[in-house]
């Protein structure tokens, strides 16, 4: 192998593992996006639902020996319930609801998931077997998981659900409209708070399934939620926050220039990446990469 | 149909509505008329739901709706078309209808839905052109159109109407007067309707309000209201024009 060859490689190994790890920032871009479009908040308890996705359905299949398909049945609704919970215990109640109370909530929820999470779990990480093969599968010399196969499958999938739900289903144009204009919604006749534990639902459900296909690969353990949180709430911001197409590509960009950053800089500073790339959004280009599509400008009027 | 005792509503501490007392008939169109600021918008946003009621009671075909939310209200008959033409802006026409006819979906299903907008369609040719636009790309005045089929989306016998002609051009505002008056004829629908453009609304309406910082003023007869000397004074702007005459 000639060095091109051999850097070409690298490029295209440094590629596969960012978007597997873009995938996974995508799907937490888009359960923060939900919640946003329906209250207006950063549900910073956000990560918390990846990482009781990914420690759910640890004990379900390592410890239960449940068959695959089940458990993650299983772990999807057991993260949903608790989302439902936590908007109708800590959100709802809320008797005039700023924008700062809220989130203030939320990092509250997640500073008490994350506890319960380490006295349920543990504090070791998680080990769980891959969906298939753990065998990588040769690429031109660069190799990728069979997993990171199934990530981008399932993040296809939950794109293509989201799309039609938003799009094509009552209940989906009801959660659009309460978000455009919520008072018109209202005189519709549209309940705004049932979308409002609706979003908190979705957006548990999708944390739970990233949780859960991204554990055979990172080993899941009670402290990734901040960070999980962080890099989504990044990718969230860089693709317009509210604008959910823009938040799927703007994860798996994160990802990928992260992996990048860790291949060809140091991988000491893949963190620092996200974090910096965040910043530069939020100082050049608040709205966001994808933050200005015809929609969203209809939107501000 | 439609009775409002002592009503009184705040934003925050500045009280708005100071014991508004009116009543709407089965059928009629009343006008409430008064300057910015003097509680128009704030009374048919109490009636709504939108804005809590302190003090005082609210009442639809003889029941009490004192407090009810909005959710409710439009399943017992009464819609509302707030001011600012309240749409769906990166939605679809259609889909816009859709949402106004949100308890018809629940009620009825998903057929008597599209059955319900064909025939808003027929009310409104417009819009079945317009059907697959963003409704932020329509026109003012086909905005506000839209805004009110969204509201007879959900069949309702109590339209309550917010400044429909607000910027809107002359000949606009006409046709949608127009279209108020056929509403009236044709669906036997009862309107509160709330208008800067006191001369358009006296013209179609049969009674009248005028309303002061928050306080009912005067009740009367929408033809003895055009005529009124303090009225045309206060909100027709027609007297310098007599004078000149």
């Amino acid at each position: 192998m000639n060095p091109a060859e051999a850097n070409l490689v690298d490029l295209v190994q440094f590629f596969f593992m960012g978007i597997q790890r873009g995938c996974i920032y995508a799907m937490v871009a888009m359960g923060f996006n939900m919640i946003y479009n329906a209250t207006g908040i950063i549900n910073f308890a956000q990560g918390e639902f990846v990482v009781l996705g990914g420690l759910m359905m640890v004990s379900l299949t390592m410890a239960l020996h449940l068959p695959i398909v089940l458990a993650f049945i299983l772990t999807v609704l057991f993260v949903v319930v608790v989302g439902v919970l936590m908007e109708r215990l800590t959100i709802n109640p809320v008797k005039q609801p700023t924008v700062l109370r809220l989130i203030i909530i939320t990092i509250a929820v997640s500073i008490i998931t994350k506890g319960a999470a380490m006295m349920f779990w543990g504090k070791g990480s998680h080990y769980m077997n891959h969906f298939s093969s753990a065998e990588p599968l040769d690429f031109h010399g660069a190799t990728i998981l069979p997993q990171t196969l199934w990530i981008m499958g399932i993040l296809l999938l939950v794109v293509a659900a989201y799309v039609f739900f938003f799009n094509f289903t009552m209940t989906g144009k009801c959660m659009r409209a309460c978000s455009i204009n919520r008072d018109a919604a209202r005189l519709a006749g549209i309940d705004d708070r049932k979308m409002v534990m609706l979003s908190f639902a979705l957006s548990a459900g999708i944390g739970a399934v990233a949780g859960i296909i991204i554990t055979p690969v990172i080993q899941m353990d009670y402290t990734r939620g901040a960070m999980l949180g962080l890099k989504g709430f990044g990718a969230a911001v860089l693709g317009g926050l509210g604008n959910s197409t823009g938040a799927v590509a703007a994860g798996v960009l994160l990802g990928v220039l992260e992996a990048l950053g860790a291949g060809y800089i140091s991988s000491h500073y893949m963190d620092a990446i996200a974090l910096v790339i965040l910043l530069f959004v939020l100082f050049i280009r608040p709205s966001g990469i994808f933050g200005s599509s015809e929609a969203m400008r209809l939107k501000e009027f | 149909m439609l009775r409002l005792v002592n009503v009184n509503s705040y934003y925050g501490l500045i009280h708005i509505l100071k014991n508004v007392s009116m009543h709407v008939s089965e059928g009629e169109i009343v006008t409430v008329l008064g300057a910015n600021g003097a509680g128009k918008s704030t009374t048919l946003r109490t009636i709504s739901g939108l804005q809590p009621v302190k003090g005082g009671k609210i009442f639809f075909d003889s029941r009490e709706i004192t407090g009810a939310n909005p959710e409710k209200l439009v399943n017992l008959g009464i819609a509302h078309v707030p001011e600012g033409r309240q749409i769906f802006r990166p939605m679809s026409v259609y889909e816009n209808l859709e949402l106004g006819g949100y308890i018809i979906y629940k009620r009825y299903g998903k057929k008597q839905l599209k059955k319900e907008i064909e025939g808003l369609f027929e009310l409104f040719p417009i819009l079945k052109e317009r059907r697959k636009q963003y409704a932020g790309t329509l026109s003012g005045g086909e905005q506000q159109m839209l805004a009110i089929a969204m509201a007879l989306m959900s069949r309702p016998r109590l339209l309550l109407l917010d400044e429909p002609s607000m910027g809107l051009a002359p000949l606009i505002i006409r046709e949608i007067f127009q279209l108020i008056g056929n509403l009236k004829k044709d669906r036997k629908l009862t309107v509160l309707l709330i208008e800067q453009n006191a001369n358009a609304a006296l013209k179609i309406a049969d009674r009248g309000y005028v309303i002061e910082t928050g306080k009912i003023v005067l009740e009367e007869d929408a033809q003895k209201l055009l005529a009124n000397q303090d009225i045309k004074r206060a909100y027709l702007g027609r007297e310098q024009r007599e004078i000149w005459e």
